[in-house]
């Protein structure tokens, strides 16, 4: 199965090419596109779980690289790095495994093909039903070359991919206006992380003279980047290359202060932002900071950097989700303080935790968005919590799979994101005290808006207006898998304090680099992680708890909260901090003030240049014109008439007449002959 | 001796070129100022006829010489005798057209030639 790698992407994009370019032409009925887009997945899960099992088995964990239509994809002249080392420039298209991207493509193709199945009766009647399967398909391609490529521009290729898809599926109602301006904008903001993750590998190959991320990996192994990070200081090269791939990363995982896309991107089909913009893209961030984790490593003040902009996005992410009133934007703005965590846990070097938090969220947030897809679909499009309430009764099997996936996010033991959650703590509070409360504080208010979100949906008064109705099995079973997998996921990473073996961590420590802080960890008591375990428990539940009371038992105390003292950070959270509109004012308005004026520059000054030579232009025209006709015509003119002149006087002789011309010949005969006579 | 006045040395080729000359000067007096194109056809046919009787005069004058066998100026005037008559069928049916599209066969009136 291993020698099958390739066909991992392979299929889906196979999938999204007979969806795309046949589905319109010959009308594929729903049946032929879903079986045609849940085939590829399908067996592309199948051949990736394959493919993990040998691995799993025979290799691991050394790196695995697919040779089977792998084929050098460009190949670039020499050169010269700034060591002074002459290197090849060459790219392979080659599909790599190691235990970070089997763990990744596990992910991607098993959420993947049960959110597929899911969007066959969630898409079911819509029209483009065919473009969404192809996008769908193409997004799995594209974030499957991303995760196994064995190089940067190979992941850049995934990279943009992920993007341009995410583009296509969140305009894939391109008739709202909605739909179109989130697309721009999620498309746009990751255009400005994209920079800096250029940026970034382009450091990197100045300073390696190679992207392959196996052959950096022992580089740093080898010890041979140590001389960067000591020779150029605390805010050395390898900092600003750490921090140019964190740009990238924060702008595709929606961090502070490029995490604006994310909530607009909701506009989305509910399954496009399970897939795309909670279980998988959003992660690739996480995963990227993951695959290099020797550079930041090496970089410890963009280490620092990145750990503060996780906590403060984290802590920003749920304060916002404590007030949104639509169903999709709660679970996108916990989506991005979910993502904050992670990168706060890579900030701290707990890479396998992030991955493992990365893993875990990917299941219960996937079916968290599936399950608000399954109540918006029950009550016809209905995305307003406030118009929910009581759904328990009418979608018993969506409401107690999103039991699960509620538990797992809010971290209350034994459910899935107890223990990845618990990990990221853990190490935070071994790094830095602030972070740690900062975290903790984010982790109550998650509980909070989390226990808001299923109140306001299943458990208070009804206050819908459509009769809504429990989805089909093809929606609530991924649910119900998903469901479970919220339950288990987290038991495959239990730390050793509770007498697991984390298995998980073990798994991917050999993609670690070994640093100080990665050891000292082993040696931290587990006293101290039992009772950060309790704290952060005790917290979980103080937030459920006091959501439960104030939003089901007295409700009014909420609308007191929104009005009274506590009314002007409500309305911050609720207008989402302004930070959109602050964005309106600098970068962007700035961005339309300058071209304003650019605009002006152009219309006077390279306008003027160039009407100007135009006019010069028109000026000499004329006078060549003018010579044209009075020296050049004069000349030619002047030869007719001359010509005509003389032939006024020659042809006269010319009268016509037969006899004048036998006359003339007699005449020449006469002198003919009297010549011939006098010359004797 | 041969008897005939065919082979009488009196009748010398001199005479038959006098005799011809004049014809050839009738003729072109007639082409250069006749009208009648009718009357130039005539005219030309003169001249060809002085021709001949070159052709003979010298044919003869050879044959009297001796050349027995020399026969080359009877067979030109039998040639053009012959063209004579092909050239006057054509010249008057080009008469013939021209006077029904001009109504006239006055050679002053006809200077199509013109410029």
């Amino acid at each position: 199965m291993l020698k099958l790698l390739f066909l991992v992407p392979t299929l889906p994009l196979i999938g999204a090419i007979l969806n795309g370019l046949f589905g319109r032409r010959f009308r594929f009925s729903e049946r032929t596109v879903a079986a045609i887009a849940c085939g590829t997945t399908g067996l592309s899960l199948l051949i990736a779980i394959g493919a993990i099992i040998d691995y799993s088995r025979s290799l691991a964990p050394t790196l695995y690289r697919n040779t089977a239509f792998a084929y050098t994809w460009f190949d670039g002249g020499l050169a010269r790095t700034v060591t002074g080392s002459v290197r090849q420039f060459r790219v392979e298209w080659i599909y790599q495994l190691d235990p970070l991207a089997a763990v990744m493509m596990f992910i991607v193709t098993f959420v993947g093909f049960l959110i597929h199945v899911f969007s066959v009766g969630y898409m079911s009647g819509e029209g483009g039903y065919y473009r969404f399967f192809s996008f769908l398909n193409l997004f799995m391609f594209m974030m499957l070359v991303l995760v196994l490529a064995s190089n940067f521009t190979m992941m850049f290729v995934g990279w943009e991919g992920v993007g341009l898809c995410s583009y296509l599926l969140i305009g894939f109602y391109f008739e709202r206006d909605e739909a179109a301006y989130a697309s721009k904008k999620a498309f746009i903001t990751n255009r400005i992380g994209d920079m800096g993750f250029l940026l970034g590998v382009f450091g990197v190959f100045a300073l390696f003279g190679t992207l392959d991320f196996g052959e950096l990996a022992e580089v740093f192994r080898s010890g041979g980047a140590a001389s960067y990070v000591e020779s150029l200081g605390q805010w050395g090269v390898m900092s600003w290359i750490a921090l140019g791939l964190f740009v990238g990363a924060a702008g595709k995982s929606a961090q502070i202060p490029l995490f604006v896309w994310l909530p607009d991107a909701m506009a989305g089909p509910t399954p496009v932002s399970a897939l795309i913009h909670a279980a998988t893209m959003v992660t690739a961030g996480v995963y990227l900071l993951a695959r290099v984790n020797y550079i930041f490593a090496a970089a410890p003040s963009a280490m620092v950097v990145v750990a503060i902009i996780g906590a403060l996005t984290a802590l920003l992410g749920a304060a916002i989700g404590l007030t949104q009133n639509d169903i999709k934007k709660v679970l996108a703005y916990s989506t991005v303080s979910q993502l904050g965590l992670m990168f706060l846990a890579c900030g701290v070097g707990a890479f396998t935790a992030a991955i493992f938090h990365v893993f875990t969220h990917a299941f219960f947030k996937a079916q968290l968005f599936l399950g608000s897809g399954s109540v918006i679909h029950s009550l016809h499009h209905e995305q307003d919590m406030r118009k929910m309430g009581g759904l328990k009764k009418y979608l018993p099997k969506t409401h107690w799979t999103m039991i699960a996936s509620w538990l797992a996010i809010c971290g209350v033991i034994p459910f899935a994101g107890f223990f990845s959650k618990d990990e990221i703590l853990h190490r935070t509070f071994l790094n830095g005290k602030v972070l740690y409360a900062i975290a903790i504080v984010a982790s109550f208010l998650t509980a909070f808006y989390m226990t808001r979100l299923m109140a306001m949906t299943f458990w208070a008064p009804e206050r819908f207006d459509h009769q809504p109705h429990e989805s089909p099995p093809i929606m609530w079973i991924p649910l119900a898998i998903l469901g479970v997998l919220a339950l288990v996921a987290g038991w495959v990473g239990i730390p050793h304090a509770l007498g697991g073996s984390n298995n998980f961590a073990a798994w991917l420590e050999p993609i670690l680099i070994k640093t100080a802080a990665n050891t000292e960890v082993h040696e931290a008591s587990s006293s101290i992680e039992l009772s950060l375990m309790l704290v952060s428990l005790l917290v979980a539940l103080a937030g459920i708890l006091l959501a439960r009371w104030i939003y089901l038992k007295r409700p009014e105390v909420a609308d007191s909260l929104s009005e009274t003292a506590a009314g002007v950070p409500y309305r911050m959270s609720l207008n989402k901090f302004y930070v959109d509109e602050a964005y309106n004012v600098f970068p962007i308005g700035a961005t339309l003030r300058t071209s304003e004026v650019l605009m002006q520059v152009d219309a006077r000054g390279v306008d003027g240049l160039a009407n100007g030579s135009a006019r010069l232009t028109q000026i000499g025209s004329s006078i060549s014109n003018w010579l044209d006709k009075y020296v050049v015509d004069l000349l030619v003119n002047l030869q007719g008439w001359l010509v005509r002149a003389g032939s006024v006087v020659l042809r006269s002789v010319q009268t016509g007449l037969v006899q004048n011309y036998a006359l003339l010949m007699v005449l020449g005969l006469i002198a003919f002959v009297v010549y011939l006579i006098a010359a004797r | 001796m041969i008897d005939g006045s065919l082979f009488d040395l009196s009748a010398s080729t001199t005479k038959f070129l006098i005799l011809s000359s004049l014809l050839f000067v009738i003729g072109v007096g007639g082409v250069l100022a006749r009208r009648n194109i009718i009357v130039i056809f005539m005219s030309i046919e003169l001249i060809l006829n002085a021709v001949n009787i070159n052709f003979i005069a010298f044919t003869r004058h050879w044959q009297v010489l001796g050349k027995i066998n020399e026969h080359t100026g009877e067979l030109f005037t039998i040639f053009v005798i012959t063209v004579a008559a092909a050239e006057a069928a054509i010249g008057l049916g080009i008469v013939v057209s021209l006077y029904r599209n001009r109504e006239t066969v006055a050679v002053d009136e006809i200077d199509l030639l013109k410029w």
